[in-house]
């Protein structure tokens, strides 16, 4: 996978991902309207799909709301990587189908804009200045729930 | 030699122990979802192809984040949960009348020492006050819950948090877990039971233990625990019949680490923008506030009432500051209205609303505008989570709350 990385500060709460006031929505197209809004209100014209969100330790602190997980989708990011994440965000990714690597020190390789390249057999994510840094593989069951896009599509399948 | 969050999910998992680490699949005694994150809940729900919830009697559904509908997208909302209550014949819903969900939930006796509680709000973790091993997930999990009863959790490590030392005149419940969010960090406590203990925790009503046990996802925890004891017993017997298990941590738990609290000399602390582990003792802190929220799943009971009512009798707020009072249920309402604190309230020139969850999550009521200052008894001071992400949120206790709208500045109580 290839993409910009858009970068982001420690502890992003799920309250800069979509406010509070939004939640009445539950569909992916008007929560990635509103998704990172509070910190960067063009967010969801400049990141492409494809793209990714680089940031600190704890994203995704806060509420349990899923819409965020499900704005990140929406607005094309195809993997969340961080120093560390917070617990429910972590659940709630992977449910929708949002890949989250744990990569300790990517803030110290990747700066806002660069084009990066995630391998998610290797495990490795490659800087745009050819540095590369290791993140913690996925488990195959969780690999399999994102490839079939979430939660729900994967017992689906199963049944 | 298991911690409680060990031997409660032993239990509810039908196994004779289990570890930290383990994964395990839990039994759930209580689901509850709320207006704002039932319907996404709902529609995965049915988006699973499941007929039917696994037991209607298990699930609780308050509605509380915006009540009464302020617009036609949250009526719609309402509509849809109130349609899936008929549908599965859901037993406890509280329609826009009742009060904020994690004041309900012990309130009408859903919660008892020894369950597995599970909400969609990440709040959740506040039912550990009573003994119960209570939990925030996101919605696709509720919907599993819904359909079979049971999820998958990572058994936790726990922190207790050894605290002793009396508190001093005007420092609460708040002021002890603002210590030790400043202290652990907004990721202190990630994936961890936080265990409340000590004699200063022996010493504090029910009320002020739901205080600690409500703010643990705000350094990370999975949950927020407290021993039952006598007071936890007296409280659950006189709102519930249900069975209830008493469990307690073994403290020589290989997967406990106890980190020990004074708090004698503990002056009231303060939460300043944006985050919730940004906080500092109120000597420190020298702010205007152009509005005040008393009320919330923290700080929005009959207590909180009370202590702010006894500063703000036979005074006036400051002119250029308002206030918000939101009582934490209908009980507690009418709790206030026979005590003569809503007249208290009015009188000081306070706006009192129905119950709810208020300005807290910036979705409903009271949204502060740019450059605007928020002090509040609420749990989060994120960037925009009152409104303008160029607002500013200060984070307190109900005392300082009501000292500080009379002044117009964050001040402690004399």
């Amino acid at each position: 996978m290839k993409g910009t990385a858009w970068k982001f500060g420690n502890d992003i709460d799920t309250d800069i991902i979509v406010p509070g006031r939004y939640l009445i929505y539950t569909d992916e197209e008007r929560l990635s309207q509103h998704c990172m809004e509070g910190l960067d209100a063009d967010f969801n014209n400049k990141c492409k799909k494809g793209d990714f969100i680089v940031a600190g330790t704890n994203f995704g602190c806060g509420s349990s709301r899923e819409h965020a997980p499900i704005a990140l989708k929406g607005v094309g990011v195809s993997a969340v990587i961080a120093e560390s994440f917070a617990r429910i965000f972590y659940r709630n990714a992977t449910n929708v189908g949002v890949p989250l690597l744990e990569a300790p020190g990517i803030t110290e390789i990747i700066e806002d804009g660069d084009e990066i390249e995630v391998d998610m057999d290797e495990g490795t994510i490659t800087a745009s200045n050819g540095e590369k840094i290791t993140f913690k593989k996925l488990p195959p069951f969780m690999l399999e729930i994102l490839n079939q896009g979430g939660l729900i599509e994967y017992l689906k399948n199963k049944r | 030699m298991p911690t409680m969050s060990e031997k409660i999910l032993a239990r509810a998992s039908g196994k004779e122990n289990v570890e930290a680490g383990d994964i395990i699949i839990a039994n759930i005694d209580i689901a509850m979802t709320h207006d704002l994150t039932g319907p996404l809940s709902v529609e995965s729900f049915e988006k699973i192809g499941a007929e039917k919830v696994w037991d209607s009697s298990k699930i609780v559904i308050p509605f509380d984040h915006q009540v009464p509908a302020d617009s036609i997208d949250s009526a719609n909302n309402h509509i849809l949960m109130r349609e899936f209550v008929k549908k599965h014949n859901i037993e406890h819903f509280y329609d826009v009348n009742a009060g904020v969900c994690h004041q309900i939930l012990p309130e009408k006796g859903h919660v008892v020492p020894g369950d597995v509680i599970v909400g969609a709000d990440s709040h959740t973790c506040t039912h550990g006050a009573l003994g119960a091993f209570a939990t925030g997930i996101g919605s696709t999990d509720m919907a599993m819950v819904f359909a079979e009863g049971n999820l998958w959790f990572k058994v936790p490590e726990t922190n207790r948090f050894n605290i002793t030392g009396e508190l001093k005149d005007n420092v609460y419940a708040k002021d002890v877990i603002l210590h030790i969010i400043g202290k652990m960090g907004a990721d202190g406590s990630t994936y961890k039971a936080c265990e409340f203990a000590g004699e200063t925790i022996s010493n504090m009503t029910v009320s002020d233990r739901m205080v600690l046990c409500n703010m643990a996802i705000e350094m990370g925890g999975k949950t927020g625990l407290v021993e039952p004891d006598e007071k936890t017993i007296d409280y659950v017997k006189k709102r519930s019949n249900k069975p209830y298990k008493v469990f307690k941590t073994d403290l020589d738990s290989s997967s406990l680490d106890i980190i020990d609290i004074d708090v004698n000399d503990l002056e009231p602390q303060i939460a300043c923008p944006h985050n919730v582990d940004n906080v500092k003792p109120i000597s420190e802190v020298d702010q205007e506030i152009d509005q005040v929220f008393l009320g919330s799943c923290t700080n929005g009971r009959i207590s909180d009432l009370r202590d702010a009512a006894k500063i703000l009798k036979g005074n006036k707020i400051a002119k250029g500051t308002r206030m918000l009072v939101i009582p934490a249920s209908k009980e507690v309402y009418s709790k206030a209205l026979d005590e003569g604190l809503i007249r208290i309230f009015v009188d000081a020139g306070a706006l009192v609303s129905a119950p709810c969850c208020g300005p807290c999550l910036g979705g409903h009521t009271g949204i502060i505008g740019p450059d605007e200052v928020s002090l509040s008894t609420s749990n989060r001071n994120f960037k925009g989570r009152q409104g303008s992400p160029d607002g500013k949120v200060y984070l307190s206790s109900a005392a300082v709350a009501a000292a500080s709208a009379i002044e117009g500045k964050i001040v402690a109580p004399e």
